[in-house]
């Protein structure tokens, strides 16, 4: 095999990326629609493009930027709420099911931005551990938020509180959208597969696009050592507040998605557990590899539902646990390492790429 | 007196968290890992004492010991299967092992004892100090008593004990600690005995006085006694007792004022505090060197 130019190369990666998705995506209708998918996997199917591009956006932060965040289910959740309040309000003004959805993401994102520029700002000065811990408790705080946020519609518009449903004061053609713990009852399903793929293609292109800029060359230039890169004029918060609020929107989009794909919705869903869940994909598709992201998204998504049918239904979750730890045990040994480096290098037959740090693929 | 009352209720309520958070903070120190499933095993403790002191009668003393000696058992054998392969690893991988882990105990509890809430009998005798006006209950006063002989000990144990210095030797540096003769891993295995055995012990007071158990029921203590670490500066265990304590009062103060969004003004505090000081009130900052 001759070598590849570095420019044909990435143009050959970016190129099965994409591929591995549009194939899935047709391969998955071509299933749906010769009735070979059981109904708890076609239930699955946009919660896993949500997980996908959650997992894409988790990504950016953790693996490019090199932060590790603990609360990306709050910007999942801000962009979850805010569009479904938009969607909901403006169910009589427009009643194309498309249009809205897309009007409920543009929303959602851009609040998730807001959320992140909130966020990042103060949590970017912190290092490591710390960093770690305060997103966790911005998570935590977002999600108490909407545990006591009341949000109404009438046609005199929007209607906030945070105390009760009755302090929304409205008017009697109203109706209250966000009941605090409760979350949203009775939102129209808009989400569709479809929907869900072509979020997770505007991700992907929006994710390897920065990454292989020359503003995700500074922020990868900041992950791998941060006194040097600012010490040659690369502005750490700048470049790291981009890849944060970056992050944010995308989050923002698949919280609304995931949202949409539900007729209600606690907030209590958007917990520490699911920014957990999230971080697991990424940590076993590997850091930094966008491709490996996306699989083991959708991959881990579907294990527990397939270990369903086995009947294994009451160890699943521990099955999952099990198989969590003896992966990163398994992938972390320097033996089975070496071995996978080996036949990498045999395979490909191109030298051994660096293992660490390596750029989104 | 219902300030005062209040600033108890805080204080019992930190003494739990700075117990836990010891546990927290002494892990970090040495083996720079977040434990997560550090909350997990006050669940498991505090089933045993259920169980110990419930189903087969035992004194409550003794089902204490038991889930010491359970929960000791539990941290070292989760340290070496799961921990210990993972030493040279990346701080994520290790953080995800945690989880796993943390996952692995739920759900293990979840099969062996179902979902229903337990209610837990109180190891403490119910009922207050017979003070006019103040509101102290046994359970309480066993608590701060209990943190504060603990917090002594440890002291004694870090500064004095030949373990104690071997452990505090991990900390700074593995590898100068190695070659001055002190065993590296189990100095760890037994940082995670001491972690666990204590953990085992806030089990029996936190259960005490917020009494329903069900398999989740040590993640959210877990989760706030590990902020209280970070806040009090992690890896120092007067941090952790510190900032135990005053997460204990900060939440039991919010709760006054709306019970919904306590959590929320903890973290509050939390974030400025870590903004202001960013190793934490009695963290050390260390300076980076290029």
């Amino acid at each position: 095999m001759k070598k590849l130019s570095p420019g044909r190369k990435r143009l050959v990666n970016n190129s099965i990326t994409y591929g591995i998705v549009i194939a899935a995506f047709i391969v998955m209708q071509v299933c749906n629609a010769g009735g070979l998918l059981s109904p708890s996997i076609q239930g699955q199917l946009v919660p896993i493009c949500a997980y996908v591009v959650m997992a894409i956006a988790l990504n950016l932060v953790v693996g490019i930027s090199g932060e590790l965040s603990l609360g990306h289910a709050g910007f999942m959740s801000v962009g979850a709420f805010s569009g479904v309040v938009a969607a909901m309000s403006l169910q009589s003004v427009i009643p194309s099911d498309v249009i809205r959805l897309a009007i409920a993401m543009v929303v959602g994102a851009a609040m998730a931005g807001v959320a992140g520029v909130i966020v990042g700002v103060p949590v970017l000065r912190l290092r490591g551990d710390y960093l770690a811990i305060v997103t966790l408790a911005f998570g935590e705080i977002i999600r108490n938020i909407f545990n006591v946020l009341y949000v109404g519609v009438d046609e005199k518009g929007l209607h906030f509180s945070l105390q009760n449903e009755a302090a929304l004061h409205l008017s009697e053609n109203g109706k209250a959208i966000l009941k605090g713990p409760m979350g949203f009852t009775s939102n129209a399903k808009l989400a569709s597969f479809t929907a869900g793929f072509i979020l997770i293609l505007i991700a992907l292109t929006v994710t390897l696009n920065l990454v292989h800029s020359r503003s995700g060359r500074a922020i990868m230039a900041l992950r791998d050592n941060r006194i040097a890169a600012e010490s040659v004029g690369i502005g750490a918060t700048k470049y790291k507040l981009m890849a944060f609020v970056t992050s944010a929107v995308m989050a923002g989009a698949a919280g609304v998605l995931y949202a949409m794909n539900y007729s209600s919705m606690a907030p209590k869903k958007f917990d520490f557990n699911t920014s957990i869940l999230i971080l697991v994909f990424v940590v076993l598709g590997g850091i930094g590899n966008i491709r490996g992201s996306i699989i083991a998204a959708a991959f881990l998504t579907v294990l527990p539902e397939l270990l369903r049918s086995f009947d294994l239904d009451q160890y699943r979750m521990l099955v999952y646990a099990i198989v969590l730890i003896l992966v990163m045990i398994a992938t972390n040994n320097p033996v089975i390492r070496g071995f996978f480096a080996q036949v990498k290098s045999r395979i490909t037959g191109a030298d051994r790429e660096e293992q660490k740090g390596g750029a989104a693929q | 007196m219902s300030f005062l009352n209040n600033l108890i209720t805080g204080i019992s309520l930190g003494s739990v968290y700075a117990i836990i958070a010891l546990g927290y903070t002494m892990v970090y120190g040495i083996a720079k890992m977040l434990n997560f499933a550090h909350g997990d095993i006050i669940m498991v403790g505090a089933y045993v004492i259920f169980f110990a002191t419930g189903s087969f009668g035992l004194n409550p003393i003794v089902g204490i010991l038991l889930a010491v000696v359970v929960c000791t058992v539990l941290g070292v054998v989760i340290e070496g299967l799961a921990y210990k392969p993972l030493r040279q690893a990346s701080s994520l991988a290790v953080l995800i092992t945690a989880i796993g882990v943390s996952y692995f105990l739920q759900n293990a509890a979840l099969l062996l004892w179902g979902a229903d809430p337990k209610v837990f009998t109180s190891v403490i005798p119910e009922g207050s100090l017979p003070i006019e006006g103040v509101n102290i209950t046994y359970v309480s006063l066993v608590t701060v008593l209990v943190c504060i002989i603990i917090m002594l000990a440890l002291t004694w144990f870090t500064s004095k004990t030949k373990l104690g210095k071997a452990m505090r030797a991990c900390s700074e540096n593995k590898d100068a600690a190695r070659l001055m003769g002190i065993n590296v891993n189990r100095t760890i295995s037994m940082t995670f005995a001491i972690g666990s055995a204590l953990a085992a012990i806030a089990s029996a007071l936190l259960f005490s006085s917020y009494k329903n158990l069900i398999p989740t029921s040590g993640s959210l203590p877990g989760i706030k006694a590990f902020t209280a670490a970070v806040f009090g500066g992690i890896g120092s265990i007067p941090g952790a007792m510190l900032g135990g304590i005053l997460l204990g009062i900060i939440e039991t103060f919010a709760k006054v004022i709306n019970t919904n969004i306590s959590d929320a003004v903890v973290f509050a505090v939390l974030i400025i505090v870590l903004l202001v000081k960013p190793a934490g009130l009695l963290g050390k900052t260390i300076r980076e060197k290029v």
